[in-house]
């Protein structure tokens, strides 16, 4: 689903990224971890297509195409979803006009119809229920005065209306007391645990991962992958901390 | 209703230029001489077939004109304008009152077409219930709007008249109010427009009456070519209440076309008026050539206890825009509000805000304003507050913000504030921020392109005013501000 080949990229002119190689199938859900400065957030916003992070070498394909080729919307539209470690606020622009906007812009782009307001609406409602989070609150700016959790569920809820075929999400645990945690834990899974889809979950701790299951964990450290294991290499870095295994 | 029209006008869009409702009709025009003397006002005056007072009254403004200069300070630079140099009257050919659709001139109906505005709407743009009785069961060969209007209007007493009709129709209501609350020596071009206003709108809302529809000189604009020097006099009597909403877009023309444009309302006992504007006049093109200058007195009298006016603009288009929608707040208790979103992009410069004068005991007022620049604009706001020392527990809130696109606008803010008795009130507050990228690229990566983006985060930004503005005006309103900011950022 997406091959990342020998990736580098800059940021103002400084290698952050220096030859990652990733591949994700579909039905896989891979975490990545590693120390502050590693290149974690850098390597999610190149994927999402960030103006500012430029790629100077290597490939990314995401079903086939060339991802690097399109622009953040089109990368969008075609099911790449990026959670965000700080959820931006949009002043006067509702949750709920945002993504039935943005959401009737992605189908658009990929020849759908447009969800209608009721369609919309079912949908937007079935995803706060799940995540815990009000239809009030859906219907407030864009996470304007919502505190650091509701925000990461309000990345969730998004998610779930959107329904990407790969999420990549960014530190999404950090903020969230532990029943949050357990909420957000089980709408990645609810929402993205199918055979036709991927997740690649950036984080620090192992703590999300006791919630969902990765089948893949990587040790990003100095822009590379130097390390790969299943669920278990977590447990390890947890216990014994990155300088021990990134040297 | 919008989707019909929304793909006519992206139509019309693609069809033009920049300014998508940019075009021009070649429609037979009655001219007057051009230039500007004593014998173009005479002209006007007698083509409106007008009583001697007008004409008196007309020539006053003019002579007093040529005594004054133009107000020079505003943040705009302006450059001399020639008045010798242009036409002050000209109107359709096809004069006779319409009967049907079918007589309007085919140039005119192209023109609907263009801004993609199917017939029927037309009808229910102005938001009644009789338009819309109209517009299921009649279309092209039945009744003329204005007609079926006029019925329903006259049924509830409500007078709504070309200012020219309501000059010869109702004379001592017309001379009562008119030049009341813009005096005509007010200014450089409320003088000019009392010499030469081509035509306008009368309104009278009789005592205790609301206003059964939503008054709409839309669709009159183009069929009536009130365009430049307009003038609009709108007069609630005790207890009563009307919307009136205003729009306009203009042709594109090479030559830079003054708009001199006088609004004078008054409010009496317990009434209410509220007037939206949405304007649209072509900005010029992106290196400032071009474009309008539209230079505007509205004023509204609160002269009743308990009246209120509310004032809420859409500004985006003419290349230069002076404009200060104020209100006189001489009743006891009256109020009013000031609402305004000001777009300016490319080279246009915006001065505009509002004043408002606290006479009256107890007189409560509201400003807010959203400005936003763009491209190398500047847009200024220019506000006044001012509490008599008659007006005993006046309140003003004030907040005035500005959003900037790129780095080479300008935003500004002005205000006066006056305090003459010690029991008032006055708060402002102001704001200036920028679109963030952060913003962008998350609007971004949930789907929207970048125009879709800017456009979404402005009309948040702009919120507070677009939803003072009735149904069907915001919705045209909401999209007018993303066209007017294409391609502003990146």
């Amino acid at each position: 689903m997406l091959k990342i080949e020998n990736l580098h990229a800059d940021v103002d002119g400084k290698a952050i990224l220096k030859g990652l190689s990733l591949t994700i199938n579909p039905g896989e859900i891979h975490a990545i971890m590693g120390p502050n400065g590693a290149g974690k957030s850098t390597l999610s916003y190149v994927l999402a297509g960030r103006p500012g992070y430029e790629v100077t070498d290597g490939s990314v394909t995401f079903q086939g195409e060339d991802l690097l080729d399109k622009e953040p919307h089109e990368r969008a539209a075609a099911g790449v979803f990026l959670g965000f470690q700080y959820p931006v606020e949009i002043p006067g622009v509702s949750n709920v006009q945002f993504l039935r906007e943005a959401l009737n812009a992605q189908r658009r782009l990929r020849g759908e119809e447009p969800l209608s307001g009721g369609d919309f609406l079912k949908r937007a409602r079935a995803q706060a229920d799940a995540l815990g989070l009000s239809m009030d609150m859906l219907k407030r700016p864009v996470n304007v005065g919502f505190s650091g959790g509701e925000k990461k569920r309000n990345e969730m809820v998004q998610m779930g209306i959107i329904d990407p075929t790969l999420a990549i999400l960014d530190e999404t645990d950090s903020g969230l007391d532990i029943d949050a945690l357990r909420t957000v834990g089980h709408g990645i899974n609810t929402i993205m645990r199918k055979p036709d889809k991927a997740v690649l979950l950036i984080t620090h701790y192992q703590r999300l991962l006791d919630y969902v299951k990765p089948d893949f964990v990587h040790v990003l450290a100095a822009g590379r992958i130097v390390r790969t294991g299943g669920a278990d290499l977590a447990l390890e870095l947890e216990r014994e901390g990155y300088g021990a295994i990134a040297a | 209703m919008s989707d019909v029209r929304n793909k006519a006008a992206f139509d019309a869009a693609a069809r033009a230029s920049n300014y998508e409702w940019g075009f021009t009709t070649d429609i037979e025009q009655d001219f007057a001489p051009k230039g500007l003397s004593e014998e173009t006002v005479r002209f006007i005056s007698a083509k409106k077939g007008e009583p001697e007072w007008m004409l008196d009254w007309r020539l006053k403004a003019y002579r007093h004109w040529l005594t004054m200069t133009p107000p020079d300070w505003a943040k705009l630079d302006v450059p001399p304008i020639d008045y010798q140099d242009a036409y002050y009257y000209a109107e359709p050919k096809a004069k006779k009152a319409l009967g049907s659709l079918d007589e309007v001139d085919p140039e005119i109906l192209k023109v609907y077409e263009k801004l993609g505005i199917p017939i029927e709407e037309q009808k229910v743009l102005a938001g009644v219930e009789g338009a819309r009785k109209v517009a299921v069961d009649a279309v092209f060969d039945s009744v003329s709007v204005a007609t079926t209007f006029r019925a329903e209007l006259e049924k509830a007493g409500v007078i709504f008249r070309s200012i020219s009709e309501a000059i010869r129709d109702y004379p001592e209501l017309v001379r009562k109010w008119l030049g009341k609350v813009v005096p005509m020596h007010d200014n450089y071009f409320a003088a000019l427009n009392c010499a030469v206003f081509s035509d306008g709108t009368f309104v009278y809302i009789p005592e205790g009456v609301r206003c059964p529809m939503e008054l709409s000189t839309y669709f009159r604009i183009n069929a009536e070519n009130t365009g430049q020097f307009e003038r609009t006099l709108i007069v609630a009597d005790k207890g009563s209440h009307v919307s009136y909403l205003e729009g306009c877009t203009a042709p594109m023309r090479d030559e830079n076309q003054l708009h001199a444009a006088v609004v004078e309302l008054v409010a009496l006992d317990d009434a209410e008026i509220k007037y939206s504007t949405v304007q649209n006049w072509y900005p010029g093109d992106a290196e400032g050539r071009g474009g309008i200058y539209n230079f505007v007195t509205k004023r509204a009298l609160c002269q009743g206890r308990n009246s209120k006016v509310s004032w809420t603009q859409v500004e985006t288009g003419s290349a230069i825009t002076w404009k200060y929608p104020s209100c006189v707040l001489a009743g006891e208790n009256s109020v009013g509000e000031f609402y305004s979103v000001a777009v300016t992009n490319n080279r246009q410069q915006a001065d505009t805000g509002t004043k408002m004068i606290h006479l009256g005991k107890g007189s409560r007022s509201t400003i807010v304003s959203k400005g936003i620049s763009a491209g190398r604009s500047d847009n200024t706001y220019r506000g006044l507050v001012r509490v008599a020392p008659t007006a005993e527990g006046a309140r003003n809130f004030t907040q005035c913000d500005s959003l900037l696109l790129g780095d080479r606008c300008g935003a500004h803010t002005v205000p006066y504030i006056e305090v003459k008795n010690p029991s008032a009130q006055i708060e402002h507050e102001a704001t200036t921020s920028k679109i963030s990228d952060d913003q962008l690229f998350y609007a971004m990566s949930r789907g929207l392109d970048q125009e879709a983006s800017v456009a979404l985060i402005v009309n948040g930004f702009a919120k507070e005013v677009l939803q003072q503005l009735p149904m069907e005006f915001a919705v045209e309103a909401q999209k007018l501000l993303g066209i007017s900011l294409e391609g502003s950022v990146g």
